[in-house]
């Protein structure tokens, strides 16, 4: 178990990459609400070290898909696994030591400070008797510092700005100290400044720790400025899964999201920018 | 301000809680049992509880009323407000109690319906009696929630466990005008009161409130990570669906226990919480055990004034309670929804 931990961190981040290398893998999953499937035979792997971006237009199953992977929702059919964690049978608390999940409007309680925030991603570490450890103060104290919102710590989260408070509840998913990290569409309604500098963030903490990130983004633009992969989905099903220069693509956005828009490329980095078309 | 220097402040501040709020329930709990129809010196009543003398006057009331009296308003106090917090936070409901909610009517028109037709009345089954009729109230609250249009909302709540509190009254007046010479004992009873609680009530209601109590405080952690979202919790690790049922297992024990002493003491889950969080802030692990300190004192205090403020007439603690707690869920609602 700990072995297995210890080489998903340490590989080198490539795509295509070999078995160990994968964090996070979903194998034809079905899964959706009152035993009707929204996503059908779902398959998905995400590897350490890059910032998966799962994108699709509205009711693609996108967000429906995450929710399977991060046992929110059971799987009506299939199986997700990290590394030999079975994620929808393995023990809880067991699987958020390994996968962390940051949900789509998460609820501040009133009163809450920033720090006593984060420290909730300690949670699947303490048990009734042993209930705070030094080790959790440490990761408390590195998530608040790479989310940089060390600055705040004493300050209610209530009081603080809609993208400062998405960076408290990133950091008290990065204090979780998993391996994946799972994030629902963080960046909606934010300012774009304010999208930029989360998907900064969450690029350099995939390949500064070697973590597995997946996103779900709504904005295409962003996703393919910060993305590694992009897996795209259209009525509950992947229909492209690739570097982002081979999926992002102007045929493929009219396909999938019946957009009519222009591809270019970025001069400096040369990633993929789309640009609509209006009718003139 | 220091910012490095804040996070040792609030450390101190959590070693001396318990000291500060044992002195305060203590002082309370001394208070009670001196004031009545006949002041007692407060040196006394601690005589009398440290070194009773047999014969001595003050010490017999003290020993055979002012004392289960006390020890009545500490249970009740206790467990109305650790029943109000879990509700709080696992329904994210700032009104969620067990009054407004329907469960303290519930549990006690079961114990009238049986006490009346069935002449059941033995201490050792209200408690379970009184747990039957909250499970049962909670549910149908629930149901019809539920099923309004939107879903079960904190106002769809609050509105049905309002109407289902208002059906079971009318039914309570019916079983009255059925058998009036039974109901005449439960009069009293029906408005709150800690008047009159034998001791045998009492020991058949603690353990209910000692397993209720027990497990609040072992998934008190758990409901901070609830407190932030069924989704957040489960990424924590959290198993929704069972800590649910833990908790709805509190708080039924919790209030089965009250109402099996008091009869349906409104409010005090509604506002101790309330009053816990302003001062301990928001984690479940303090909100819990601070609720419960607070209760007793709230109570302690409540049932002071129930009998001190028109004296020699006695007021129905519930009455009391009720005066606080209305203004407060007014204040609640312009604030909190």
């Amino acid at each position: 178990m700990a072995i297995d931990d210890d080489l998903t961190y340490q590989c080198t981040p490539q795509s295509g990459s070999s078995a160990a290398n994968v964090g996070l893998i979903a194998e034809g999953v079905s899964a959706g609400y009152n035993g009707t499937a929204i996503v059908k035979t779902f398959d998905f792997a995400a590897h350490a070290g890059e910032l998966t971006a799962l994108i699709g237009p509205n009711g693609s199953g996108k967000s429906t898909a995450l929710k399977a992977m991060a046992r929110v929702l059971p799987v009506l059919a299939g199986k997700v696994s990290v590394g030999d964690l079975d994620v929808h049978r393995a023990h809880s608390r067991t699987v958020a030591q390994s996968l962390a999940l940051l949900p789509q409007g998460p609820i501040a309680p009133e009163g809450l400070t920033v720090r006593e925030l984060v420290a909730q991603g300690r949670f699947p570490y303490q048990t009734l008797l042993r209930q705070w450890s030094a080790n959790d103060a440490a990761a408390v104290d590195v998530a608040m510092n790479a989310a940089d919102v060390s600055q705040f710590a004493d300050r209610r989260v209530s009081d603080l700005s809609g993208g400062q408070r998405q960076r408290c509840w990133i950091a008290m998913v990065l204090a979780q100290d998993t391996p994946v990290l799972l994030l629902d569409e963080p960046t909606t309604f934010l300012d774009l400044k304010v999208q930029v500098d989360l998907m900064q963030l969450l690029q350099d903490t995939a390949r500064e720790d070697q973590r597995t990130i997946v996103v779900v983004l709504h904005d295409l633009n962003v996703a393919a400025a910060f993305a590694d992969r992009l897996v795209m989905m259209k009525d509950g099903r992947v229909v492209a899964d690739g570097a982002v220069a081979d999926v992002f693509v102007a045929a493929r956005l009219a396909d999938v999201f019946g957009l009519e828009a222009r591809v270019i490329s970025d001069p400096e980095s040369g990633r993929p920018v789309c640009i609509p078309v209006a009718r003139s | 301000m220091n910012a490095a220097a804040l996070p040792e402040a609030r450390a101190g501040a959590r070693v001396g809680w318990p000291v500060v709020l044992l002195a305060v329930l203590a002082l309370a709990f001394l208070a009670h049992i001196s004031v009545g129809a006949k002041t007692v010196p407060l040196f006394t009543v601690v005589e009398a509880l440290v070194d009773p003398v047999d014969g001595e006057f003050d010490h017999i009331i003290i020993w055979s009323l002012r004392l289960p009296r006390a020890v009545a308003a500490v249970m009740v106090g206790a467990g109305l407000a650790v029943a109000g917090a879990l509700m709080q936070g696992v329904t994210r409901n700032p009104l969620a109690e067990p009054g407004l909610l329907g469960l303290l009517y519930g549990a006690s028109f079961a114990v009238v319906v049986t006490v009346g037709f069935f002449g059941l009345a033995a201490p050792s089954w209200i408690p379970l009696i009184a747990a039957v009729g909250a499970l049962a109230a909670a549910a149908l609250v629930w149901l019809i929630a539920a099923h309004a249009g939107g879903g079960s909302t904190p106002i769809t709540l609050i509105l049905s466990g309002a109407a289902v509190t208002a059906l079971l009254a009318a039914l309570v007046t019916l079983v009255n005008l059925l058998d009036e010479q039974t109901f005449e004992e439960l009069r009293v009873w029906l408005t709150g009161t800690l008047a009159g609680r034998g001791v045998e009530t009492l020991l058949w209601a603690a353990p209910w409130m000692l397993a209720g109590l027990v497990v609040a405080l072992g998934a008190a952690r758990q409901v901070t990570a609830l407190s932030m979202g069924d989704e957040t919790a489960v990424g924590l690790g959290v198993d929704v669906a069972r800590l649910r049922l833990l908790i709805l297992f509190a708080v039924v024990a919790l209030t089965a226990g009250a109402v099996a002493i008091a009869g349906p003491m409104g409010f005090v889950g509604l506002v101790v919480p309330h009053m816990a969080r302003m001062i301990f802030g928001h984690d479940y692990r303090l909100i819990v055990p601070t609720s419960a300190f607070c209760g007793a004192i709230f109570l302690l205090v409540a049932d002071i004034v129930a009998r001190m403020a028109l004296a020699p007439i006695e007021i129905s603690t519930g009455i009391v309670t009720a005066l606080v707690g209305g203004p407060v869920f007014v204040w609640l609602v312009r604030t909190r929804l």
